[in-house]
């Protein structure tokens, strides 16, 4: 079986450093927050000027004016600040966030990000993306393997409009975890039941590594943290 | 009373002029200065360019001035789901830029500090680059930026004292201190309008000097885009 959109998040989770700053983005990205307990120590950024974001707030307890860049109502922790945009985007741009969790409309082999605008389509804007993904230390996305039409979004180069050239480390999808390799992806870890013909059938480059590889590449990493 | 402080929402924005640029505080919703956007209407003035991150949504805020047709130009960073802005972008009756969030507010930050462009690393290699100047600073390229200024900042304060000294409340902050630098005339409307002397120097977000204009507005709708809760856990019986 393919990973569920939790088991992506929960897979995510697992890539965050304890006690790290981290800025999740909207959509599935949003998911990695209930998958870190307290005892993690991580703080969720949000661009529109929260660190040290929590959960949504109980029935009742909602405050219009706290809310996250995805313009949901959300609450604060004990520790947690509120501050303006200039400083939200020094905190990005300075790179005092740690990892964003950013979701995708095509990634190249070469790390391009492009999350923003599809030629043709409707464009949502920009919003904070590109300076999270110029500014962050690390880039890691989760995302569809493929587009609702079944085209690939893990490509060889981007051809929809870029949000940054080079910055995405890993991808996580349905089929497993992609290392971004420069002219292929790299397989670190192959989803339960997926073969790897499958991922190299779905994916617009070529896919390095092998399904044995990638389970020892998992438990050698695993035991690294 | 100060010669800040208004007594009405018209008095507050006497002076606004057809085609001025102005600012408007928010993210999305959050944190609008709700009294002043419908005052703007009242007032008449048009051909407005607009500088705000959403320019509204679902039909409140500034999509009534979208519908109300007076705005020539928008300068924002998120489209979304409003549909007046994605309407007359289609049908081409305004002009707009759409540019990154960090750059949008540090363009306002520069415009406020007195420094005309800046480099930046966000937007390089992207559609927002082009055009502009690249310089490399100790190996890494960056995208030379221009400051952002406007003729009027509309924001929301939390509370305000007569020197226009202010306070914001959580993420209702967000663009509007660094706004109410960027502007020629800042116009603030204030959820409490305090006494000189109330704040402790130590506890202002936004000194007076930034700001001229004060409107005590103490009741706002406060729309919330999208109602996220959890439900609350139910006491186990004693």
């Amino acid at each position: 079986m393919p990973f569920s959109k939790e088991e992506i998040a929960k897979r995510a989770a697992a890539e965050i450093a304890d006690g790290s700053i981290v800025n999740l983005g909207i959509g599935l990205p949003t998911l990695v927050a209930d998958h870190l307990g307290p005892e993690r120590g991580v703080w969720l950024q949000s661009e529109n000027g929260i660190l040290g974001m929590g959960p949504f707030p109980f029935e009742g307890d909602e405050d219009p004016q706290v809310i996250n860049a995805g313009k949901q109502t959300v609450t604060i922790l004990p520790g947690g600040s509120t501050f303006d945009s200039a400083l939200s985007f020094a905190m990005i741009r300075g790179g005092h966030v740690d990892l964003s969790i950013l979701g995708a409309m095509q990634v190249g082999a070469n790390g391009d990000l492009a999350n923003w605008s599809i030629p043709g389509g409707r464009t949502m804007g920009i919003g904070g993306a590109m300076d999270l993904a110029a500014g962050s230390k690390r880039i890691l996305v989760l995302t569809s393997h493929v587009t609702k039409e079944g085209e690939p979004k893990l490509v060889h180069r981007c051809d929809y409009p870029l949000t940054a050239p080079g910055v995405v480390e890993r991808v996580i999808t349905e089929l497993g975890v992609f290392d971004c390799a420069g002219e292929a992806f790299r397989l670190v870890e192959l989803a339960p039941g997926v073969s790897l013909d499958e991922v190299r059938a779905k994916t617009g480059a070529p896919v390095e590594g092998s399904s044995q590889g990638a389970r020892e590449d998992r438990s050698s990493s695993l035991g690294k943290r | 009373m100060s010669a800040k402080v208004r007594a009405s929402v018209a008095e507050a924005l006497e002076g606004l002029f057809d085609g001025a640029r102005v600012m408007v505080g928010g993210f999305g919703l959050c944190g609008n200065a709700e009294a002043l956007i419908a005052g703007v209407l009242a007032t008449g003035a048009k051909e407005l360019t607009l500088v705000s991150n959403n320019a509204g949504s679902l039909g409140k805020g500034l999509a009534t001035w979208l519908e109300a047709g007076i705005i020539r130009r928008v300068e924002c960073t998120y489209l979304g789901t409003n549909e007046h802005l994605h309407r007359a972008m289609a049908a081409g009756t305004i002009e707009i830029e759409v540019m990154p969030q960090g750059t949008f507010v540090e363009r306002m930050r520069a415009a406020g500090a007195g420094i005309p462009a800046f480099f930046t690393p966000t937007g390089l290699g992207t559609v927002v680059a082009e055009g502009k100047e690249v310089r490399e600073f100790e190996g890494r390229a960056y995208v030379l930026e221009r400051a952002l200024h406007a003729d009027f900042a509309l924001i929301r304060a939390h509370r305000a004292d007569p020197f226009g000294n202010l306070r914001f409340y959580r993420t209702a902050r967000n663009f509007s201190p660094i706004m109410a630098t960027a502007a020629k005339t800042t116009i603030v409307e204030c959820d409490e309008l305090v006494a000189l002397g109330a704040f402790d120097p130590d506890d202002v977000h936004l000194p007076g000097a930034f700001v001229q204009r004060v409107v005590h507005v103490p009741v706002h709708e406060d729309v919330i885009e999208y109602r996220t809760v959890r439900p609350r856990p139910t006491e186990a019986p004693s």
